[in-house]
């Protein structure tokens, strides 16, 4: 089970976590000039690589705040937990 | 290569099983082959056998990074069924199961289907609307369903929670569903492919592709360069990651997907069940363990291996279900790596890159597939375009709108 660190609450239990997907997809706009290859690659096409993925996570058992998790999909280790909205983190020889 | 036969079994049972060879040949790669199919399991397998045996192609490697069958093939809970909503699916994964019925003597090798019956259960009244919605689509497109009640669920399937937390209202049952032995699937089809000349290539990983002027001209592997100008990817989960090779982005997610035996009981329960409200589906196995199965460890992963909490999960369903079972032990677990896409339907046809065509998408789906899978994919990638059955499967559908909904539809869980 992985333990969680929370910006808020500290470390927790993987089972009071929700999983949202991929992070840091920026919606294309105007809206009115967005093609529907471009519709689709938002929508729809992920990388879903083999590494490091940076996801959204809410702590739905917790204090329900959505946070950002950089974690690895092939050894589940978690790289860090970041507050929504700031950038990605880098990890040096891993992306 | 042996014919198998009850004469056959009878006699080698007088030479002391001397005559038995090994059923197919474990090849060394070529530095060219007109067709490479990426994925040892069941659907590259199968469709490197349909491109032999009816498009009448010779040169055809198949590449497995581990040992053939040892990925999703042979992961999942072995179940047959086509129960879905859409006339699209329904006509796909019919025919599969019609394929299926007929596999063993196709291929002379007896994958063990047992046409054991499907039941898919209702919990309140909106299941059971749901239950009828989806048996009129099923028999409207062609699927065998019948719709019963509470009690006659109980009358045959007996053990079942007499006071359960969520009452059982009714059950759609589909008889001509069951299940099959998953590894005999993956032989079956080896054997039948390396008797028609394929190259069956294990722990031979691809590293990359060679693609000029948005064109697949050849793989690089961990077993050097192959040359090929028609390359089929079926490789489940791990089909972004190929696609990522090769410069573009698919619209998959892997999770890994749980399943679970518990040790060997004498027999108890003769069909497949399965459970929305607990989200849980058993059977029982031939050697008598029940073969269990749930939903999705809800984050990405390429682990093979599954968490602790869903693991509970299934537990305290299969005990809500049948509360005789909680004296029974896990025996095993294990994890596949599925390939989830949005509206839970297959992603099967050409790519962005020319040559390079695409078999994914099964999700949590894939083994009953395998047989039309195969004959569908060997035809899109021997005549260039799709087979009719799995033309509306394109990857265009999620630019074009036209999806198959059948995550909403008939109400895949996961």
């Amino acid at each position: 089970m992985l333990n969680i660190e929370c910006p808020w609450c500290g470390p927790c239990p993987e089972a009071e976590f929700r999983c949202g997907g991929e992070s840091h997809v920026v919606r294309p706009g105007p809206h009115d000039s967005v093609s529907d290859e471009e519709w689709a690659n938002y929508l729809y096409f992920r990388d879903n690589s083999m590494g490091i993925e940076h996801e959204r996570w809410c702590h739905t058992r917790g204090c329900k705040q959505w946070f950002n998790i950089a974690r690895c999909t092939v050894t589940h280790k978690i790289m860090s937990t970041y507050p929504m909205g700031e950038p990605k983190p880098l990890f040096e020889g891993l992306d | 290569m042996a014919y198998y036969s009850a004469f056959k079994l009878f006699l080698e049972g007088l030479r002391d099983h001397s005559g038995w060879h090994a059923t197919w040949k474990d090849a060394s790669p070529k530095s060219q082959y007109d067709i490479v199919i990426v994925g040892g399991g069941g659907h590259g397998l199968a469709t490197a056998y349909y491109l032999a045996a009816e498009h009448g192609m010779s040169n055809i490697a198949v590449l497995e990074a581990g040992w053939i069958g040892g990925g999703n093939t042979g992961r999942n809970t072995t179940v047959i069924r086509s129960n879905y909503f859409f006339p699209e699916s329904t006509a796909f994964y019919d025919y599969s199961l019609r394929l299926y019925e007929g596999l063993s003597k196709d291929l002379n090798y007896n994958i063990m289907f047992s046409k054991r019956g499907m039941w898919v259960l209702a919990h309140d009244r909106h299941g059971m609307e749901m239950l009828r919605r989806s048996a009129n689509a099923m028999r409207l497109n062609g699927a065998d369903a019948e719709v019963h009640s509470g009690a006659e669920v109980r009358r045959l399937i007996p053990f079942l929670n007499e006071s359960p937390r969520f009452p059982i209202l009714g059950g759609l049952r589909q008889r001509r569903g069951g299940t099959a032995r998953h590894d005999a699937v993956a032989w079956a089809y080896a054997r039948a492919a390396s008797k028609l000349g394929v190259d069956i290539i294990q722990n031979c990983a691809v590293t990359g592709f060679d693609i000029v002027g948005g064109r697949v001209i050849g793989l690089q592997t961990t077993k050097g360069a192959i040359q090929s100008s028609k390359v089929g990817l079926a490789v489940a989960g791990h089909s972004s990651h190929l696609a990522n090779m090769a410069g573009f982005r698919l619209p998959i997610k892997s999770y890994a997907l749980q399943a679970f035996v518990s040790e060997p009981v004498k027999p108890v329960l003769d069909t497949v069940i399965l459970s929305p409200a607990t989200g849980v589906y058993l059977s029982q196995s031939d050697k008598g363990e029940l073969v269990i199965g749930s939903g999705l460890d809800l984050y990405g992963s390429y682990a093979q291996r599954g968490n602790l909490p869903t693991m509970e999960a299934t537990a305290s369903g299969i005990i809500e279900m049948f509360p005789s079972f909680s004296r029974l032990r896990f025996l095993r677990q294990w994890a596949g790596i599925v390939d989830i896409v949005h509206d839970s339907s297959p992603i099967v046809g050409s790519s962005p890159i020319d040559g390079l065509f695409l078999n994914c998408g099964w999700g949590t789906g894939g083994f009953k597939a395998i047989p039309a899978g195969g004959v569908c994919f060997a035809h899109t990638i021997a005549h260039n375009k799709p087979h009719p059955l799995i033309a509306p499967f394109g990857l265009d559908r999620f630019v074009n709108g036209a999806m198959i909904d059948e995550a909403s539809a008939s109400g895949i869980a996961h």
